[in-house]
């Protein structure tokens, strides 16, 4: 399944769908990291707002992702994470730690803009 | 041999058809000596102290209808009336202090006083006082049972009706800035309070887009290791909507708990008390509060 990867700026904007297979998360690592070389990214934003529940492998694969994007000096945040998710994360202990996280696709930008203090004039 | 070979339908008719019979004869004998008995069952429960609670009268008026509803349990075997009976029974008497344990106890006791009237009257005939017997304890037994279950489920329900009333007085989100909501928690929580409150908050988080939220605990009291750990989960899970929580008002005994159960104070964003809660949380928005000066 193709997870559609956006540009928007400086930015990269990953849209994870609803049932993602471990092999597409794990194609999706290799992929994402290429895509933040190939653009000189300064963040990734992946939104899961289709997804209905995380599993613990989805949820290292994301902690991975980070990890690696943030070896290329970039910046990762998950957005949309649903409350029932978020919920049942937590009792699992997955908690995304050293990730950051925003409520959804615009506080992501916001956050990041914030940080960035950058226009999007590419 | 032949007598082996009957079978089982036969010996079951048998059986039952003598019963009904003899549980008529029997109803018929409580019913004739009914005032007898009756007063003989008062005399018993005062002398064994149960229903304190209540005086000579209500007792008096309380064991007739009970005499009354058992005698006809007996007869017409509807179990149901008598759980209902039972349990409107309990409705009134819970409230003047009475206890399961008075309620089984002169029930128990009417038994006992009836199957002495029954080996009294039957003295002379014993195989036809292990027939009656036969009629009477399955039905006497199933009456106690029947009471005390129908006390116990009163009993329940009150319980029940509390507990909701409890979870009812639960606590609204309340959004006092932009992009800040503050959850103050009142009273017991239990697990399922707990659970509950969280995900109240995490749709609070979404629905008004908040960026932080002041959890105040100053009105619990103590919180166990689970609920304490519900409330690390209900920051850890705010924290993936892209909420901040700050908790305010713990006590020091909730402090000790949280020591205990070794919870990351890195993770856990405290403040004393809910006004400093709120001061930080403007702070962390960008909020600044100025007083208005006096015009001139």
């Amino acid at each position: 399944m193709e997870v559609p990867i956006l540009k928007q700026g400086a930015f990269l904007i990953a849209t994870f769908q609803a049932a993602l297979s471990d092999a597409d998360l794990n194609q999706l690592r290799m992929g994402l990291v290429q895509q933040v070389v190939k653009f000189r990214s300064r963040a990734v934003i992946v939104d899961v707002t289709a997804m209905d529940v995380m599993d613990s492998f989805a949820s290292r694969t994301l902690r991975e992702i980070a990890h690696m994007i943030r070896l290329r000096g970039a910046e990762t945040v998950i957005v949309g994470i649903q409350p029932e998710v978020a919920f049942a994360m937590v009792q699992l202990g997955l908690t995304l730690e050293g990730v950051a996280t925003a409520l959804d696709l615009e506080e992501g930008l916001a956050y990041l803009n914030e940080k960035f203090k950058i226009t999007n004039r590419r | 041999m032949a007598k082996r070979d009957s079978t089982p339908t036969d010996i079951e008719l048998k059986r039952t058809e003598e019963p009904s019979e003899l549980l008529r004869e029997l109803v018929a004998h409580l019913r004739q000596n009914r005032t007898q008995l009756r007063e003989e069952w008062v005399v018993r429960i005062s002398e064994t102290r149960l229903l304190t609670a209540m005086t000579k009268e209500e007792i008096f008026a309380e064991a007739t209808s009970v005499y009354d509803s058992y005698v006809e349990a007996l007869e017409t075997e509807a179990f149901e009336a008598l759980q209902a009976y039972a349990r409107n029974l309990s409705e009134r008497i819970i409230p003047r202090g009475v206890e399961t344990h008075e309620v089984v106890g002169i029930v128990l006791l009417l038994r006992d006083v009836l199957a002495r009237s029954l080996f009294a009257k039957y003295q002379t005939d014993f195989k036809k006082l292990n027939r009656i017997l036969d009629a009477y304890e399955p039905a006497a037994n199933r009456i106690a049972n029947t009471v005390a279950v129908g006390f116990v489920q009163e009993r329940e329900r009150v319980i029940r009706q509390q507990q909701e009333a409890i979870r009812e007085l639960s606590t609204p989100v309340l959004q006092v800035r932009e992009r800040l909501l503050i959850l103050p928690i009142i009273g017991v929580i239990d697990p399922q309070r707990a659970r509950q409150l969280t995900e109240q908050l995490l749709r609070g988080i979404r629905t008004n887009r908040a960026k932080v939220v002041v959890i105040d605990i100053t009105g619990v009291a103590a919180m166990d290791v689970t609920v304490a750990n519900h409330l690390v989960q209900t920051v850890e899970a705010s924290r993936l909507l892209g909420a901040t929580v700050i908790v305010t008002g713990l006590s020091p005994e909730i402090a000790q708990t949280l020591v205990t159960i070794g919870v990351d104070l890195g993770k856990m964003n405290t403040v004393g008390d809910l006004q400093g809660g709120i001061e930080q949380a403007e702070r962390l928005l960008g909020y600044k509060v100025a007083s208005i000066t006096e015009p001139n």
